[in-house]
């Protein structure tokens, strides 16, 4: 496998960087420090105090918040300046999502607004649909929805009945239809419609006043967690939409809502960062108060392994998000310099990180899952109780497993895309897989005599990705074109995908750090990346057994499964003490720290 | 008018701080380096008269000791609404030098009002706001709560025992300011952090000023004892406890 840089989406899977190619979040720059700084005082002073009250559906509050925020600017991060906003860059954007994501349901309504709600107008509307909504959403003058989903079409988004007719004198689309699940419902201004015009068979997109007669917002759901965020249904009875409010071409809008949603993705990706730091500060602390036994139990093993895993999943994860952000901002660059403009630029940008968004997605709301859940475990009785943080926390999180997409169609879509780009010819998937599995029975775990800490990690991932590209040349094999209706065979390969980005981006985080303050005080980081990449191998040996007792013939199998030992073999760690030390660190600082 | 803010660089407040070179110093790195909290209410105060028509307050200035480390924490201040800020290239020693760091500045372009916060939140000395008065040969108004200008005249509320005193006192002067000189401080927004960037942070050279401090070693606080709970029926135990165990009576 060769090294190059600007890795294409899922050529991570056959191509390696230098760990000084990789951005990592701990060079942020001052301006983006001080931006983050501002989110969190935002969140600290305007949202915490008031959590209690929104979470009771106090609608006013929650849209005065929002115009707060956009008082300060925060609406208009991710918007071009020549649409009033402050055109900050993708890592820029994606750190402001991360602080913001503290934010319980307010994050998710401002997230709603500023992304999904403000971004297909920014991206795909044109001069003057810019200049009459952008320009407002920017400032929370206006905010904004997305209507896509309906009752009968919520993974399958193109299935949406609602339609639109061109009225007798050609100057309104008349809007028939119901959507549902439509954050900020309650109070938007300006909503991005879905629907079908005419018997088109693919969606268009439309900017509908909220205040147009005929569009009807039903009260909002009861919903088990994020109940400070506003959501219900709309109805739109014979809304007359003008014609100049058609946004993209017609026919275009499946396309506006697929990108829309890598969006969304990724953003989502940043945003659990911030609820499970969150989570974890609030556990640590939790665990230096609570006595038992006479002894805080901050004091005990089993807390400490759970401390120590709930850090070492944030920080990986963020070591992913961040890797993939720094690449959007590079090819957003190249794309102007080919002379897009800047909206087109960053959706394009976005879109092509489908693969790494969808693992961000995925990987990302179950981590937030399993650190809200332990976080509840570490609070005991009290973190059932509604007057603890925690377990507002747990309940908010769920949402994130299931909107953006859910986690099973983006767990498919990450071995899709991944596929279907290699298939389109952006990078050498199937040949280096073929070529592996021709000399599969002479596959060894590659171990050199001499290797230090880095070459070690960096050899456990190739060796990961070689029993990946096995599976896939296997599957393929067997299944040929139907290897997409094979779903449970495809999740097994997407945990593999999914786990091998992880790890390769936590591994080159770490040696990028040692390279920059030193290998003296990367200890605990080390400690991280030993104790998950060890973790991985199970993860990559259980995936890729299930898969291939699942499908090959017993020989096959055979051959197979003796090579996915082999690749997914190990050195020994003491993870017991390691997750000590990362939990002692948290305890000692009473915070996640790393 | 011009109104100039004292404004010091400290730890975080939660920083747990960890001691060097025999104690002796304090480790420096790693650490989340924010605006003292009494300085940042002045300058939100100031902010806040430079708002006020009336008040006809022209420039808002900030100054602050420190390498250039430092100015990350002035452009804070600017990112919040300051004008312009002073930089003066010199390690705070101890009260008196930067007292006397801050007046050979001020010296040479006087201010009509200077605002100090009553103490910085890392040593908690309380004294350069009196010194850099003196040092200027101005008046000074200590434990400060209201500042208001009107029509060139600036009057004051101090804290004083059981009461308010209320002084009116002609430019230049320091005052010493503490809580509740301003509501919250104010978050900088992202036009503000835009704006930063380009407002002056002007760097002068340290004055040559001898520090008379000579730091023989830090402490930390006792960690927190275990606390026994006593019944509230049995007042004799708690007695026996305080005088026996605790020496306390």
């Amino acid at each position: 496998m060769e090294n190059n840089t600007n890795l294409k989406s899922g050529e991570f899977l056959v191509k390696e960087v230098n760990a000084n190619e990789v951005f990592i979040p701990e060079e942020f720059n001052e301006e983006q420090l001080m931006i983050a700084q501002t989110c969190r005082d935002f969140i600290e002073t305007e949202v915490y105090p008031n959590i209690d009250k929104v979470e009771k559906q106090d609608r006013e509050l929650m849209k005065s918040m929002l115009k707060k925020s956009g008082d300060l600017g925060l609406m208009g991060i991710s918007v071009a300046e020549e649409y009033g906003g402050f055109g900050q860059t993708f890592v820029t954007q994606m750190l402001a999502a991360e602080t913001i994501g503290a934010g319980y349901s307010f994050s998710v309504a401002f997230m709603a607004h500023c992304g999904i709600g403000t971004l297909p107008i920014m991206y795909y509307g044109n001069e003057e649909q810019r200049r009459k909504y952008v320009t407002k959403l920017a400032t929370g003058e206006l905010l904004g929805a997305y209507c896509l989903t309906e009752p009968g079409a919520g993974s399958d988004a193109n299935a949406g009945k609602t339609n639109a007719v061109l009225s007798a004198d050609g100057k309104h689309y008349i809007l028939n239809g119901q959507k549902m699940w439509i954050t900020n419902a309650g109070f938007a201004d300006v909503l991005t419609v879905f629907a079908k015009i005419d018997n088109d068979r693919v969606l268009s997109a439309f900017i509908v006043d909220a205040n147009t007669p005929g569009v009807v917002v039903n009260p909002d759901e009861h919903k088990m967690g994020i109940k400070g965020s506003s959501t219900a249904q709309i109805f739109f009875n014979d809304v007359k939409v003008p014609v100049e409010n058609l946004l993209g071409r017609r026919g275009e809008g499946f396309r506006i809502a697929l990108s829309i949603l890598h969006m969304g993705r990724i953003k989502l990706g940043a945003n659990v960062l911030g609820a499970a730091k969150k989570a974890i500060d609030d556990s640590v602390r939790y665990a230096n108060e609570r006595k038992q036994f006479g002894v805080l139990i901050s004091t005990f093993g089993t807390i400490k392994h759970k401390l120590a895993q709930q850090a070492i999943r944030v920080f990986v994860a963020e070591s992913a998000n961040y890797r993939v952000s720094k690449d959007i901002d590079e090819l957003m660059v190249k794309y102007k310099a080919e002379g897009c403009d800047h909206g087109k630029a960053a959706i394009d940008a976005i879109s092509h990180y489908a693969v790494e968004a969808a693992i961000l997605k995925v990987y990302g709301s179950e981590m937030l899952d399993f650190i809200v859940d332990e976080g509840v475990q570490i609070h005991g009785g009290m973190g059932y109780s509604a007057e603890m943080a925690i377990e507002r926390a747990y309940r908010d999180s769920r949402i994130n497993r299931i909107f953006e997409g859910t986690n099973e169609i983006n767990t498919i879509l990450v071995v899709d895309t991944a596929m279907k780009r290699a298939m389109k010819g952006d990078f050498d998937l199937f040949g280096q897989a073929e070529e592996l599995y021709a000399s599969v029975d002479k596959i060894t775990d590659g171990k050199p005599a001499m290797e230090n800490y880095f070459e070690e990690k960096i050899r456990y991932i190739r060796n990961f990705k070689k029993a990946t590209l096995l599976l896939i040349h296997a599957a393929s094999k067997t299944f040929g074109k139907t290897l997409m209706h094979e779903q449970e065979v495809l999740n097994n390969i997407a945990v593999m995908i999914m786990e091998i980005y992880i790890a390769e981006s936590t591994a080159l985080r770490v040696q990028k750090l040692g390279s920059l303050r030193g290998e003296a005080s990367i200890g605990l980081y080390k400690d991280m990346l030993d104790v998950f990449v060890y973790d991985t191998a199970s993860k990559i040996r259980k995936s890729a057994l299930d898969a291939i007792y699942s499908f090959a013939d017993t020989a096959e199998a055979d051959k197979l499964a003796r090579a996915a030992e082999i690749l997914s073999i190990v050195a020994g760690v003491n993870t017991k003490d390691a997750r000590r030390r990362i939990a002692d660190n948290m305890i000692g600082e009473n915070k996640y720290t790393l | 008018m011009n109104i100039l803010i004292c404004l010091s660089n400290v730890p975080d407040t939660t920083t747990k701080i960890k001691l060097v070179d025999d104690n002796k110093n304090y480790e420096k790195t790693g650490i989340q380096w924010i605006i003292n909290p009494w300085d940042e209410l002045a300058l939100t105060r100031a902010l806040e008269l430079k708002e006020n028509a009336d008040a006809k307050v022209e420039k808002v200035t900030v100054i602050t000791l420190g390498g250039k480390e430092a100015e990350p924490t002035i452009r804070k201040a600017l990112a919040i609404g300051a004008d312009d800020a002073i930089r003066i290239d010199a390690e705070p020693q101890d009260a008196f030098f930067v007292a006397s760091q801050l007046a050979e500045v001020i010296k040479k372009n006087m201010y009509d009002l200077i605002l100090c916060g009553i103490e910085s939140s890392d040593y908690n000395g309380s004294a350069v706001g009196g010194m850099l008065a003196e040092l200027l040969d101005i008046p000074s108004v200590s434990a400060v709560s209201m500042i208001n200008i009107n029509g060139g005249e600036i009057s004051i509320n101090r804290e004083i025992d059981g009461g308010k005193e209320m002084v009116s006192v002609p430019a230049p002067l320091v005052t010493v300011v503490q809580k509740g000189i301003a509501k919250e401080p104010r978050i900088a927004s992202m036009r503000g952090i835009m704006m930063a960037k380009t407002k002056p942070l002007n760097v002068v050279p340290a004055a040559p000023v001898e520090s008379l401090t000579e730091y023989a070693g830090f402490e930390l606080p006792k960690p927190k004892a275990a606390c026994k709970m006593v019944s509230p029926d049995n007042v004799k135990e708690l007695v026996d406890l305080l005088h026996n165990e605790a020496k306390v009576i």
